[in-house]
């Protein structure tokens, strides 16, 4: 009898040694002559606990984590003789961090194969096409409304508004564009579905496709993720050699092709009308909205332009799920929301749940605290252009407009953890240096303003005119807010703003900062 | 491993342009591909790559500039990129990059004078719950510490 053995490719496994895991269990194996089948998945997203791999049995998948390659042998003798092992964590899905989730996007992210269809359609893809083929147009847009769902890259905006702009704008040629740009620090889980589950990006684009009447799709990843790159395009692959793109879709009367295009490092591309632009073959400038990409998008034409996590929801909702879905969550944000825990966390991950969890829930119960064992001092929520808030806004939800109200922003569903050696007027300092590096440079406020915002944080950090030169911050912030054209230079005020309200103290000359820090 | 590149050659440009220059937009595709076959995008290619798509060869230098991925000259045999963005500052970050340089004797964006490693910031790899992270020509390495990123440096010095 072969084991089946599970180990992840997923870039964050790799980069802590699953692929040398894979190649000892490989060589332990033929030394035992034994027969093993390596499967290799995405992550479950327990990144403390990777490389986590998983051997099947007749109770279910158990799991062993982290483990190394010095490891491997006796995990694999573990596996064989059903023992006891050091690092066994019982049944996987029984894992008590991963059982409390909600996972209906992530659903299928680190069990299956991400390079075969048929283990795809196993774990129940393609129902939701395979459904959205038997409906017209108005019924799968009415799904998509009743599901609550709104645009996961940060914006929030209703996905099916959206898709119904499109698909009343008529045009001979429309397009569906996937933003799979993910440049915010503290978020993966883009990349995670794309190379743990690829196939539910390419079932919730088509489905676009077929609602809007758009017959080409791109998507756009960044340069920083070639292992996402490789995934998308093997399943883009997989997907045409079983009749799931291309001509004739699942045996229907509809077509539609998909291509991925590569970044090449601007942040701002990652802003919808920026993307547009560098998927076009052009500088990466924003495009001044109205008109809207719905209407005039990708080359002129209409187009749906849409986050990863926002088209792979697509396919548990038409599969049957719209009420299902819209019942989870609070208020306006319906669903769930795939969470990511990064930086100085001791349980870091992707966390998928339904709108409402509180930050300090997510923080000190999901995340464990820091793994330095330092206290908590700040987090920063929705990525380099989220705010940083304090212990003191912990009791805050996880839900757009709960964030809003305390100008704040879920961004795209990453927090990064900071312990209390943080010094934040470095971080507001940053958050200016970041927007002037990765400005496109078409408007003033975002251009010069951030490059301002440098030079004055530094007179602040070095004790000049400190009550003077904050007011001028302040001013700043105020008109990069309102008087940028697009994200990048509006929302740069968050970071240093929430900075210099919640941690005021970390604003002045350096011996006050180092007070503080002790 | 690090990557082998050809020397620029025009006829060989002109293929790879050619290549490519059906597809929509494919200014970043050859680009990109250039890139991957010379290691950087040599001068002469950027009239070539305007002739072929019927542009101006200020519009494919502005491209070609505008993006941080592209090279005007070969980077070091090894380029070994760290990340800088606040997933990895708040697990350490900084303190490493000021170790590698200080290692290598160089700073962020700099070859070493022998060409053998290029040092330059990445700001996310997505590897933020594995953070501090780093890529080695392409080799994504997470849970950097003092003795990984000596490690490293090593690795890229050889």
């Amino acid at each position: 009898m072969s084991l089946r053995i599970f180990v992840p490719r997923d870039a964050g496994a790799v980069a802590v040694g699953a692929d040398e895991v894979a190649l000892v269990l490989g060589l332990a194996a033929g030394k035992r002559g034994i027969e093993i089948e390596i499967v290799r998945t995405g992550s479950r997203g327990l990144y403390w606990l990777e490389p986590m791999i998983e051997v099947a049995t007749p109770q279910g998948r158990v799991a062993f984590g982290p483990v190394s390659e010095f490891d491997a042998n006796s995990v694999l003798d573990a596996m064989l003789s059903g023992g006891e092992h050091p690092l066994r964590l019982g049944l996987a899905d029984q894992i008590p961090w991963l059982k409390r989730q909600t996972r209906l996007t992530f659903a299928r992210c680190g069990v299956i194969d991400p390079r075969s269809v048929e283990d795809y359609r196993a774990h129940d893809g393609y129902k939701g096409l395979e459904r959205a083929l038997t409906l017209t147009p108005d019924a799968i847009l009415a799904d998509v409304t009743a599901s609550g769902l709104r645009g996961r890259g940060g914006a929030g905006f209703p996905t099916g508004i959206k898709w119904k702009t499109v698909a009343q704008t008529s045009a001979e040629q429309k397009y569906i564009v996937c933003n799979a740009d993910e440049g915010d620090s503290g978020t993966f889980a883009d990349r995670m579905i794309m190379e743990g589950d690829p196939f539910v990006v390419i079932e919730g684009m088509t489905i676009a496709g077929l609602t809007v009447g758009a017959t080409k799709g791109y998507i756009y990843i960044r340069s920083e993720y070639p292992h996402a790159v490789e995934a998308m395009n093997a399943a883009i692959a997989a997907a045409k050699r079983n009749g799931y793109l291309g001509a004739r879709i699942g045996g229907s009367a509809h077509s539609f092709d998909l291509e991925v295009r590569v970044g090449a490092g601007a942040y701002v591309c990652g802003e919808e009308t920026s993307l547009l632009e560098s998927l076009e073959g052009r500088r990466g400038i924003v495009r001044a909205k109205p008109p809207l990409p719905a209407h005039k998008g990708l080359f002129g034409k209409p187009t749906v332009i849409n986050n990863v996590l926002s088209f792979a929801a697509i396919p548990f909702i038409l599969a049957g799920g719209a009420k299902a879905y819209a019942d989870f969550g609070m208020g306006r944000s319906r669903g769930t929301m795939p969470i990511q825990l990064a930086g100085n966390v001791k349980y870091g991950g992707l966390f998928e749940i339904a709108f409402g969890i509180t930050l300090g829930e997510l923080i000190d119960d999901v995340g464990g605290g820091t793994f330095t064992g330092r206290p908590v001092r700040a987090v920063q929520v929705g990525g380099p252009l989220g705010a940083y808030f304090p212990r003191a806004l912990f009791d805050t939800p996880f839900d757009y407009e709960a964030f809003t109200a305390r100008d704040g922003l879920i961004g795209h569903g990453g927090i990064v953890v900071f312990d209390d050696s943080v010094d934040m007027s470095k971080q507001a300092r940053f958050a200016m240096e970041f927007c002037a590096i990765e400005s496109c440079g078409k408007c003033t406020p975002c251009r010069i303003g951030s490059t301002r915002g440098v030079e004055t944080i530094d007179k602040i950090r070095a004790g000049d005119r400190v009550e003077e030169n904050i007011a001028v911050i302040e001013d700043l912030c105020n008109t990069m807010k309102f008087g940028s054209l697009c994200a990048l230079g509006g929302f740069t005020p968050y970071p240093v703003s929430s900075a210099l309200k919640h941690f005021r103290e970390d604003f002045g000359p350096a011996p006050t900062r180092l007070q503080a820090a002790e | 491993m690090a990557p082998v590149y050809e020397p620029w050659d025009a006829t060989r440009g002109a293929e790879i342009i050619a290549e490519h220059s059906h597809l929509e937009g494919a200014t970043l595709v050859i680009l990109h591909a250039l890139q991957g076959a010379f290691g950087y995008v040599p001068e002469p290619a950027i009239p070539m790559i305007a002739h072929t798509l019927n542009l101006s060869r200020a519009e494919v230098h502005g491209v070609f500039t505008f993006y941080h991925d592209f090279r005007h000259e070969p980077a070091g045999r090894h380029v070994l990129k760290l990340c800088r963005a606040e997933a990895c500052q708040a697990a350490g970050g900084d303190a490493l990059v000021a170790r590698a340089e200080a290692k290598l004797g160089i700073a962020m964006g700099d070859t070493t004078a022998d060409e053998r490693v290029t040092l330059e910031p990445i700001y996310c790899l997505g590897l933020c719950a594995t953070a501090p992270s780093a890529m080695l020509d392409g080799r994504v390495v997470g849970r950097l510490d003092e003795a990984r990123i000596d490690a490293l440096v090593a690795e890229a010095q050889r």
